[in-house]
């Protein structure tokens, strides 16, 4: 009875696709997006791991350093309506004179604050993976200096950016109207990017939301990074564990050498260049096992929380600190794809 | 050696035994609470086991539904369902074995993908129920639904037997489930 009803399925699911997708309006691909997901259970997920794209030739590594070596904050973010490369100017003009009002509304005068701030919108070059990715931009908050000295550039207190990388799902979706750019990472004060994320809502009619990265994800950036090639080790492997026990809850860290844990991964990996769950799950198993012959203690009964590799480094709560340039692509592809996810 | 087997034992007069397996114990305890609360023609028993075999020295009734408790955010208690499994008879798996996956609420918390408990299901042709355990509304609801279950399972109600059941739920299913 069962294998009778396999036949009638399969057709018409392929059929479908073919009859919407000439002249198919985005709400009709996005419906039947939706459709398949609902009732296809999906594979396990297989995964490219991470190479340097050819756009990344065009990346100047000077220009992208300063996003290298500092805890972002993660926000998924939804297609912004009606945003135009061409008006940034007249953007960092407008969120300029939002955040002094705003500085100036809840506060009594408070002489010496610094009311003398520059907001500068820029466009980063080069960080996408596709040429349909919309181009990534930055938003800076500059102290501008009292004193005209010779830094007149000023002390940065806030920057954040948005950007896209491989974002293909979502851009299918969307019309026109509407710049795709999920991922967004801050780095500076809680009270800036509130504000920030209070003007960009308001103006551009889009939603911000906080990006938790599970464990299932977390294990799986493990795998993904120490899979990749570095030539010089800059950080040892550390896992970090929250145990949930009362009445406060214990961490546990575990700290390994990367070359172990390269060599590790390359006993367990099979097909080059792809990434399997079966790969993913031996690799944490093996983690564990080891753990539990010396100390009697079940890590999987535990949460991860925190992995940090010579690559990158990301918690829980939505904090990523990336380390190496070469793969900067491949980890803002990920977090790009558990944005699109969230926003979904 | 020790395998559970469901027509080994007589049955007790207008008894339902029903055995849950599960690492996390307190959540078990709290659901065990919630169904000896609910009203019921026949009697209750609730059978507690972290794991299976179950000691042979104690001396239990019949049991007449099994049901695996996973937790979403610990990959353990996935681990020690798949064993535990190894020690239940086959034919326990027409209809008097459930697999109840807890935690799905927190995402966050999550260690295990939804669809790894869905295949393990698919795999023993069981039904998977979600249910946070966590939270009391939710448990009530899913612990008469339990009750119900067992009495269908120790053949208390007429005319419905566990495998009418599990042909009932299964059905309901789309066709996809075939291509896993």
């Amino acid at each position: 009875m069962d294998s009778y009803n396999v036949p009638e399925s399969t057709p018409s699911a392929s059929s479908r696709p073919e009859d919407y997708s000439v002249g198919a309006t985005p709400l009709q691909k996005r419906l039947e997006s939706i459709r398949k997901q609902t009732s296809f259970i999906p594979t396990p997920p297989r995964r490219k791991v991470p190479q340097c794209s050819q756009l990344q030739e065009d990346v100047d590594p000077q220009k992208v350093a300063f996003l290298l070596h500092k805890q972002w904050t993660l926000y998924s973010l939804t297609p912004l309506y009606k945003f135009s490369y061409s008006n940034l100017k007249e953007y960092s003009r407008l969120l300029n004179a939002f955040i002094v009002a705003e500085k100036q509304k809840g506060l009594a005068v408070e002489v010496g604050e610094d009311f003398d701030i520059k907001v500068i919108f820029s466009t980063l070059l080069g960080m996408k993976g596709t040429q349909r990715d919309p181009e990534a931009f930055l938003v800076q908050i500059l102290s501008k200096s009292q004193l005209p000295s010779e830094n007149r550039e000023g002390k940065v207190l806030w920057t954040g950016w948005f950007c896209c990388v491989f974002g293909d799902s979502l851009l299918e979706t969307v019309s026109e109207d509407f710049t795709c750019l999920p991922l967004f990472l801050a780095n500076g004060a809680e009270s800036n990017t509130a504000i920030i994320g209070t003007w960009f809502q308001k103006t551009f009619d889009c939603y911000f939301s906080p990006l938790t990265i599970n464990a299932f994800n977390l294990s799986w950036m493990a795998a993904m990074w120490t899979a990749c090639k570095v030539d010089h080790y800059v950080a040892t492997t550390e896992f970090l564990w929250s145990v949930p026990c009362s009445p406060q809850s214990l961490d546990i860290s575990y700290a390994i050498h990367p070359e172990d844990a390269k060599a590790l991964w390359d006993s367990i990996h099979k097909t080059p260049g792809e990434v399997t769950q079966e790969e993913v799950d031996l690799f944490m198993d093996c983690l564990y096992s080891h753990f539990h012959r010396h100390f009697k203690i079940h890590l999987s009964a535990t949460r991860l929380v925190r992995v940090s590799t010579s690559v990158a480094s990301a918690h829980t709560d939505g904090k990523i600190k990336i380390l190496c340039h070469k793969y900067l692509i491949g980890v803002l592809a990920y977090l790009t794809e558990l944005a699109v996810f969230q926003i979904e | 050696m020790s395998v559970l087997r469901p027509l080994d034992k007589l049955p007790s007069l207008n008894t339902a035994t029903i055995l849950l397996v599960g690492t996390e114990d307190a959540l078990l305890q709290q659901l065990a609470d919630s169904m000896l609360k609910e009203d019921c023609a026949s009697e209750l028993k609730v059978h507690l086991a972290k794991s299976l075999p179950l000691p042979s020295s104690v001396n239990r009734p019949r049991i007449d539904l099994i049901v695996f408790v996973v937790n979403l955010h610990s990959k353990y208690s996935l681990q020690n369902t798949e064993e535990s499994l190894h020690h239940v008879d086959a034919s326990f798996f027409l209809g008097k074995v459930c697999f109840l996956a807890t935690g799905a609420g927190r995402e966050s918390h999550c260690s295990i993908h939804r669809h790894t408990v869905v295949k393990l299901a698919h795999t023993y042709q069981s039904p998977l129920l979600y249910c946070d355990l966590e939270v009391e509304g939710f448990r009530v609801t899913m612990a008469q639904r339990l009750v119900r279950v067992l009495q269908i399972c120790a053949g208390h109600v007429p005319g419905v037997s566990a495998l009418n059941l599990l042909s009932l739920l299964r059905s309901s299913e789309g066709p996809s489930l075939e291509d896993l």
